[in-house]
């Protein structure tokens, strides 16, 4: 009986092909993924990543819903000319906990992995609203809706909750402030500024959007874009211990 | 919308046997899951936390009470027994669901490649976003993969699979209602992910957007079609499984499989659109693209392979030209495919050991895409005087050489050197069109072209000469398409790396952007085209349809094909 009769087989019997495709397919898989969940070098020891605030955590999610990913990366590869135009290359541990991450795929707009800090927030403002303000050249689409929609500081613990389920280790301090949290990081005259700062390691506060009231949607956002790639102090980086 | 008359047809007026008429199980358990699937979404809909949720509970509340319609409609003009699965010893093949997936399948890829046109045009002139959220490229840009990849891409394997099962298992497709929710459920899907996406539903993971609710319902009517297409292989007249319809399962098992494991998501309410995804980070990141190279492999790839290797032989009148050579490209495609998704994320913060497994297995997969490749193109073997006189055939075969094209730079591709430079880029946008318009597009019109008036009972095509301009307006659309994303991605790939004598980068960020602007009206123009194609096409099936002359069934005795 040679090869092409013994695979016979699965020609005469749907159910054994059907086992074999699955059998087949998940070798691949299962290599590569499981091993990512337990191998203790695929994670960096880094200090300062800490969750998102509520503010960044409503501005990243405006980031997914825009589809912002679809054309910034946040994702510096190791390679001389990135490194040099973005900063340090991207680390494993700065986006443990993104759910989802958002690495990208394409660069139709510059990386934004560690956009944070680099311009002030009057550009953002404007060059969100309007980038060719800014950017004669750009190609990016302008986003004036972001001012006039306010952010919801009642449901954004409901959010930090299901985070701390999948694996972000939010505190319940952090949980049971979250709404006073979101207005606090948003109003440096907010009583609760210093409560805030306390629970947050590096979080600024400042009224992002030069506008007073509660915060809106153009206020999240550029506060999740300010935090981008300042939480991890290179200088204090152990390169080489973490090596792989 | 077309009438119920274009897809449902009386089946043969038999002399009817004097039964009771009484519902099915089927029909009335499903009857009640949808009134109370109604009753639930007005709930639901009521009480949503946010706008888009609460528009998608209405349109399921609606949905669901149509199909209570649908199925009562339907019990109530059907004679008392269900069609019979044989008629004089012939299968009786049920052709409704196909000719509505096919239809739908033409519907959708215009669609598709309108709003690619759009999104193509607004990179070239920003003004065209008009500062509105919902037609803005980051919004579009998930509407238009989603559409031609999962509305026209997944009608055309549903319209297929259903037929080729049928024909090469000479048995009727399994099922009565069931094959019915699978087409009508599938496009519910995409109705519901597309206005999500519009509306900013989304889950940010490429090809994998659409959110928990959407993804539950996708898992039940994708369970729904595996049980229909492996049903009717259990019900088969033939000892053997037809070369296709491994590639068929193997496209369906591997979507489910993926599917579930990229989506784990939890809700955040159950009454809100918005959830979080199980993985975090890295993980997140294997995961996503474990699943979005596989949906390239298992829905772009395995399921148009079997379109190839049913319609190439049966167009061409000759038999496949090897079957050794297909079991080989079977098994070791689909293993190999799986192991190749880390090449998304070279050089990223995955680890070395993940980046070079996929490398590695990445150019490995060269060599069965290439035996696929020539076991479609030596079909045509004593029969390749037939490109000239049939553009049908002809579009078979360019499709499959697109296939053997994208298939060599995709592996080259993925060697970490060349990725350097072509990640981020547009080239990956160039390789991917070579192989959706040219690979998946190519062989799904051919197949439509194929199947329409083969469903429909049509002697022929309306017009044969429309096919040629079809084809030639297409592939120009398709040079234009994949030569000025490859002269952009390269060119953006290098500015983005030069430097000065005195060790500056030499370029900033935005002058790589000003580059890229005749290429993207280029490319915008090379879209254009492939959608006049397929405008083309649409006419043409409709008129095939609308006056086509009826084909007269010959009764011939089947032998089984042993």
């Amino acid at each position: 009986m040679s090869f092409w009769t013994r695979h016979q087989v699965f020609e005469k019997n749907s159910i054994i092909l059907v086992v074999g495709i699955l059998l087949v397919i998940a070798i691949g898989g299962l290599v590569e993924i499981t091993p990512l969940f337990y191998l203790k070098s695929t994670i960096e020891v880094v200090d300062g990543v800490r969750p998102y605030t509520p503010l960044e955590l409503a501005g990243r999610n405006i980031y997914v819903r825009e589809g912002c990913y679809l054309c910034h990366s946040q994702m510096i590869r190791p390679l001389r000319d990135e490194v040099e135009r973005y900063g340090h290359f991207s680390l494993a541990a700065e986006s443990m906990f993104d759910h989802p991450f958002q690495w990208g795929s394409k660069r139709t707009g510059p990386d934004l992995a560690r956009v944070g800090a680099k311009y002030s927030d009057d550009w953002h403002v404007t060059h969100l609203t309007n980038p060719r303000a800014i950017v004669p050249q750009s190609v990016m689409p302008g986003y004036p809706f972001l001012s006039s929609t306010e952010v919801d500081p009642e449901t954004i613990a409901d959010h930090m909750r299901t985070l701390r389920t999948v694996g972000v280790p939010y505190t319940d301090d952090q949980i049971a402030n979250a709404a006073a949290d979101m207005k606090a990081q948003a109003d440096p005259d907010n009583a609760g500024a210093d409560a805030f700062t306390k629970r947050y390691a590096k979080a600024v506060v400042r009224n992002f959007d030069g506008k007073t009231g509660t915060p809106t949607e153009m206020d999240a956002l550029i506060a999740y874009l300010q935090m981008l790639g300042t939480l991890v102090d290179f200088k204090l980086y152990n390169e080489k211990a973490n090596l792989r | 919308m077309v009438s119920g008359g274009v897809f449902f047809q009386r089946e043969s007026a038999m002399p009817q046997p004097s039964i009771s008429k009484s519902m099915t199980i089927g029909e009335s358990g499903l009857a009640v899951v949808f009134a109370v699937t109604a009753f639930l979404c007005v709930i639901a809909s009521a009480k949503a936390l946010d706008a888009p949720f609460a528009f998608h509970a209405g349109l399921s509340a609606a949905a669901s009470l149509a199909a209570v319609f649908f199925i009562f409609n339907r019990y109530y003009d059907r004679p008392a027994a269900l069609p019979p699965a044989e008629i004089n010893g012939r299968p009786n093949y049920n052709m409704g669901p196909i000719k509505f997936s096919s239809f739908m399948a033409v519907f959708w890829g215009i669609a598709g490649f309108l709003v690619g046109l759009i999104i193509a045009s607004q990179l070239a002139w920003p003004a065209l976003n008009f500062d509105l959220p919902w037609i803005q490229f980051g919004r579009l840009r998930p509407l238009h993969t989603s559409a031609v990849i999962f509305a026209f891409g997944g009608n055309v394997l549903i319209a297929t699979s259903f037929y080729v099962v049928q024909k090469s298992c000479r048995a009727r497709l399994a099922g009565d209602i069931a094959p019915w929710f699978v087409v009508l459920g599938y496009n519910y899907f995409i109705l519901i992910a597309g206005t999500g996406y519009l509306l900013g539903v989304t889950q940010s993971k490429e090809y994998a957007e659409p959110e928990w609710y959407a993804d539950l319902w996708l898992t039940i009517v994708w369970v729904t079609y595996l049980l229909v297409f492996l049903g009717t292989i259990l019900k088969r007249k033939e000892p053997h499984i037809f070369v296709a319809n491994w590639f068929y399962l193997a496209f369906i098992v591997t979507i489910a499989v993926l599917h579930l494991g990229n989506n784990p998501a939890l809700p955040v309410s159950f009454l809100g659109s918005k959830s979080y995804i199980a993985w975090g980070g890295i993980q997140d990141a294997m995961f996503q693209w474990w699943y979005g190279h596989n949906a390239v492999g298992f829905f772009l790839t395995a399921g148009f392979l079997a379109i190839m290797y049913y319609f190439i032989p049966k167009r061409a009148e000759r038999p496949i030209y090897s079957y050794r050579l297909s079991i080989i490209h079977f098994w070791a495609l689909i293993f190999l495919y799986i192991w190749a998704g880390p090449h998304h994320l070279h050089y990223t913060a995955l680890p070395d050991w993940t980046q070079t497994l996929g490398m590695t297995f990445s150019i490995m997969l060269w060599m069965p895409s290439w035996g696929g490749m020539i076991n479609g193109l030596m079909t045509l073997s004593g029969a390749w005087d037939k490109l000239r006189t049939d553009p049908v055939l002809r579009m078979l075969v360019v499709s499959v050489a697109f296939y053997g094209m994208s298939t060599f730079e995709g592996p080259m591709m993925s060697i970490k050197v060349v990725n350097s430079l072509s990640h981020y880029t547009d080239w990956t946008i160039g390789h991917v069109h070579s192989g959706a318009l040219g690979w998946v597009g190519f062989v799904s019109f051919g197949a439509l072209y194929c199947l329409v008036p083969w469903a429909w009972n049509r002697k022929g095509l309306y017009s044969l000469k429309l096919v040629n301009w079809h084809f030639w307006i297409a592939t120009l659309g398709i040079v234009l398409y994949i030569s000025a994303m490859w002269v952009s991605g390269i060119l953006q790939g290098l500015m983005w790396r030069a430097y000065t004598s005195l060790g500056f980068l030499e370029y900033s960020f935005i002058e790589t952007v000003e580059a890229m602007h005749p290429f993207y009206i280029i490319r915008a123009a090379g879209g254009a085209l492939f959608l006049i194609g397929a405008l083309i096409m649409a006419y043409n099936l409709w008129m095939t349809v609308r006056v086509g002359e009826q084909e007269v069934q010959m009764p011939v005795a089947l032998q089984p094909a042993e």
